[in-house]
């Protein structure tokens, strides 16, 4: 058991765009920065893999920002535990765990793909679109594959377009949304350039693929592995041959560690003023966690949050307007893409539900909350502890996942054994 | 709203509850159970599920004895989801000095007729390899079983209710009468009989019972089949202070049906606070580690607390509740309801229909506590 003490001024849970931002924003106030992330490279999500597979401009400014900030950055360290009274974080790495002290805390932890049950959800070949585009990345081949792209949102004609340069056969994206509401959201786009521009370019390498509207995947179909699903469009349904599916139905946030600080939430996000500060004292909340919308709100969540942190409410303030535009745009992005109720009713009684335990919804369908579907079935008792099929069962059922517990993620014992200086009388029992 | 009338409302809805409203609704009454929150969410839902017998007092081991028997007989009807299993549990010596304490043990659960086996240093680690070597041995207890306590209880509450039982679901009993429970919503449950079985709760509404919450701390692991095979606790605590208000922890692990390990224990008086304490869970943690090294490089899933009800003579008060009328107290179990759920259940009715019992009921008439304050 090796366990080191570090002590750090700001630090920053999360090295996605709004955390890199914060930390840039930080450093540049001269504050001492420590950023955390599990990933053995920074750059979160969306810009997987750090500096060197940086895929866009941006990202790649960014990162070289970054570099030249004098920020430390603990990858591959994973946060178990967090204390905000002590004002300390729990972190495991391969080997080892620390406690790392903080003067303000700064929590980017993004969100995570939402996975909706339907039947067939769990056969192989059925993926999280970006758990697809990760494996493609790292090298699966897909050429001459049928892939469909299915569920909501701006991603999927963006993992469509990743897999078609991977030589993949995309027949079809499929999505939920309603054609009227995508075109009131293309005409609101206006005033939005780069926006525009990116859709359209993602559009003309579209292709051959089909793009079909207010329609969802009701069942994926296939013995060892999906073969075939089918599609519904209104009340029509039709059978498509497919080697994957990739299915993205948009993110959920990762609140556990702003919970487990005692930071008040607000519709399952933390909750945030102005300068991105959160209830909890000296804590402040950056990107996806807030409220869904993407890397630009990331970004500039992110700055506002750093130069808050460090005691400049003043620079803080000049990016209000920049963050506003973002969030108009991100909330015309999640009322067009809002899920269908039709979604809801997609299992059956036979599908399952969570998967680390194999509960499925016919057996959900008898609990009454969350806690009882877990204490009396067994559901979200898992490893993942409910992070896939907590907001499932929050969207088909309309459950609150009400505590948080640590570890936050599954951790090796010995990380959460520490020097304790309580003196405690052992042995005593029953 | 109209008064509903029974023959006898319990307050509470973990496992004592449930036995209790079981051996009511079975004996013929018509009978209502109040639980405000999630059924079998409390201790019962936090705690171990270790099915034990224990020989602190002739009182203890009765009310132990008589209930695992009953275990057994009820195993036969558990369903699948109850994880019952019989497969015994071991008090860890780490020294001759523990040993001695083996073979007391061992002495007075032969002389009652219960098997007890003794194990020396090299059987003790062909039972459990994991243990570190160097233990002095072990008491075996082959009768002691285990149970995942909130469908076990479950299960009751659902054959009560097959039998009659009404459940009232998300509301709390705010007082008690000698002919009745009023509701936090107004309602008014009229009944002849009423049973306290709010665990760790009683205290609150009864304070002259002086129940108090007793916190203790677990962790369970992800799975790994086969690396303990039977419930462990270490004998250590004789070396310590037998006080009642000093946090304490020791070694104590079980093998769960799922092959996932559940690490206890600690307890603790004073606090309220359902959070992880992180002192007593590190003491708690490096104090299993020492018994079994292995432990260090498994992986955690979650961790949590819960409350026992603990009693100033750590036996549970079972009966009359003094200064009133037809109202009974089920509770103070401490770190033994599980356990002992199923004979209160039978105790606590043979009571209120005046029948024999088959143990003595003396020891855990709630009016020795009055006694013992004066
Ligand atoms: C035999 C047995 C086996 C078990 N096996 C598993 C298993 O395999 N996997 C698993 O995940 N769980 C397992 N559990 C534990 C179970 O999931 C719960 O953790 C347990 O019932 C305790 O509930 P809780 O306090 O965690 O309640 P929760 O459902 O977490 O919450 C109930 C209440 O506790 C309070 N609370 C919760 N978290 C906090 C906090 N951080 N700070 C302060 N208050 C808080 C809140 O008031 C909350 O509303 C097992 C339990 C038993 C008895
Ligand atoms: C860490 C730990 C480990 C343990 N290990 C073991 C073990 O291995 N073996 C063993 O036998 N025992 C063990 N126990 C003890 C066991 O869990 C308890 O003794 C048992 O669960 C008590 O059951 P109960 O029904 O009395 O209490 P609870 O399960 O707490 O039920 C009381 C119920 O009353 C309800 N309630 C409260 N107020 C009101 C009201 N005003 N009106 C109506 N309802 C109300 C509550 O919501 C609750 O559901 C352990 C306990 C802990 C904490």
């Amino acid at each position: 058991m090796s366990i080191e003490t570090s002590k750090a001024g700001i630090v920053i849970v999360g090295a996605g765009p709004a955390g890199i931002a914060a930390a840039v924003s930080a450093a540049a106030c001269g504050k001492r920065v420590t950023i955390l992330d599990d990933n053995p490279a920074e750059g979160g999500q969306i810009w997987r893999g750090g500096r060197a597979k940086a895929s866009t401009a941006k990202a790649a400014r960014w990162f070289a920002k970054l570099k030249n900030s004098g920020v430390t950055v603990h990858a591959s360290s994973r946060l178990i535990d967090a204390n905000s009274i002590a004002c300390t974080l729990r972190v495991e790495t391969a080997n080892a765990a620390l406690t790392i002290e903080y003067g303000e805390l700064i929590l980017a932890t993004g969100a995570r793909e939402l996975f909706l049950p339907f039947p067939g959800w769990t056969l192989p070949n059925v993926m999280g679109a970006g758990g697809l585009q990760g494996l493609v990345k790292s090298g699966l081949p897909v050429k001459g594959k049928r892939v469909v792209v299915a569920g909501s949102g701006p991603l999927l004609m963006a993992v469509a377009s990743q897999l078609r340069k991977h030589g993949a056969i995309v027949p079809m994206i499929v999505e939920q949304a309603n054609l009227t509401s995508l075109a009131r959201f293309g005409v609101s786009l206006g005033g939005h350039p780069g926006k525009l521009w990116q859709a359209i370019t993602l559009k003309a390498s579209l292709g051959s693929t089909s793009y079909m509207t207010g329609s969802w995947v009701k069942a994926a179909e296939g013995e060892d592995k999906v073969n075939r699903i089918q599609i519904q469009t209104g009340s029509k349904i039709r059978t498509v041959d497919c080697d994957y599916l990739a299915v993205a139905y948009g993110f959920t946030p990762n609140t556990e560690l702003a919970q487990l600080l005692h930071c008040n939430m607000k519709n399952g996000f933390a909750a945030v003023d102005d300068y991105q500060r959160t209830s909890a004292q000296g804590i402040f909340c950056a990107g996806e966690l807030t409220g869904l919308g993407g890397v630009d709100l990331s970004l500039v969540e992110g700055e506002i949050a750093g130069y808050a942190a460090s005691g400049r409410d003043d620079l803080a303030r000049k990016r209000f307007p920049v963050r506003e535009r973002a969030r108009q745009f991100a909330d015309g992005l999640n009322r067009t893409f809002s899920l269908r109720p039709e979604l809801r009713a997609l299992p059956d009684s036979q599908t399952i539900v969570c998967r680390c335990e194999d509960v499925r919804y016919g057996t959900l369908r008898q609990a009454d909350c969350w806690r009882a579907a877990k204490l009396h079935h067994r559901c979200g008792m898992g490893p993942c502890q409910g992070r896939i099929c907590g907001p499932a069962t929050q969207f088909i059922f309309g459950w609150k996942q009400e505590s948080v517990r640590p570890p936050v993620f599954p951790a090796r014992i010995s990380s959460l054994v520490l020097e304790s200086t309580y003196t405690i009388e052992e042995g005593v029992n029953k | 709203m109209s008064p509903a009338n029974y023959d006898a409302v319990v307050a509470g809805g973990g496992i004592v509850g449930a036995a209790c409203a079981h051996e009511l609704v079975l004996s013929g009454m018509r009978v209502a159970l109040v639980e405000p929150s999630v059924i079998c969410g409390g201790a019962t839902a936090a705690g171990m599920g270790h099915l034990a017998v224990m020989d602190d007092s002739e009182a203890q081991f009765a009310l132990t004895r008589y209930s695992q028997l009953l275990w057994k007989e009820l195993a036969q009807r558990l369903p699948v989801s109850a994880e019952y299993s019989a497969s015994g549990a071991i008090w860890v010596a780490a020294d001759a000095e523990e040993m001695a304490e083996v073979d007391r043990k061992h002495r007075f659960y032969s002389q009652r007729g219960v098997p007890a086996e003794i194990l020396d240093a090299q059987e003790l680690a062909e039972a459990e390899p994991n243990l570190r070597p160097g233990l002095a041995g072990g008491l075996l207890l082959p009768d002691d079983g285990l149970v995942y306590p909130p469908c076990a209880a479950r299960f009751l509450m659902g054959e009560a209710v097959a039998s009659g039982l009404q459940i009232y679901h998300g509301r709390r009993v705010v007082q008690v009468t000698g002919n009745g429970a009023q509701l936090d919503d107004d309602a008014f449950l009229s009944a002849t009989f009423t049973v306290i079985a709010t665990g760790a709760m009683a205290g609150k509404m009864f304070p002259a019972i002086n129940v108090q919450p007793r916190k203790g701390h677990l962790l369970i692991t992800d799975r790994y089949p086969g690396f303990l095979r039977r419930q462990l606790i270490e004998l250590g605590y004789l070396k310590s202070a037998h006080s009642l208000d000093v946090d304490s922890v020791a070694f104590n692990v079980q093998p769960r049906l799922t092959g996932q390990l559940l690490i206890g224990s600690s307890r603790q008086y004073g606090s309220e606070d359902p959070a992880v304490d992180n002192h007593i869970l590190q003491a708690m943690l490096q104090r299993a580690i020492e018994y079994m090294p292995g432990l260090a490089g498994l992986s955690a899933i979650r961790t949590w607390t819960g409350f026992r009800a603990a009693t100033p003579d750590k036996l549970p008060l079972i009966g009359i509740c003094p200064g009133y009328e037809n109202v009974y107290l089920a509770t103070g179990h401490e770190g033994l309801g599980i356990s002992t759920s199923l004979a209160t259940g039978k105790i606590l009715v043979d009571q209120i229909l005046n029948r024999e019992s088959a143990i003595s009921r003396e020891p855990y008439l709630p009016e020795r506590v009055y006694a013992l304050h004066g």
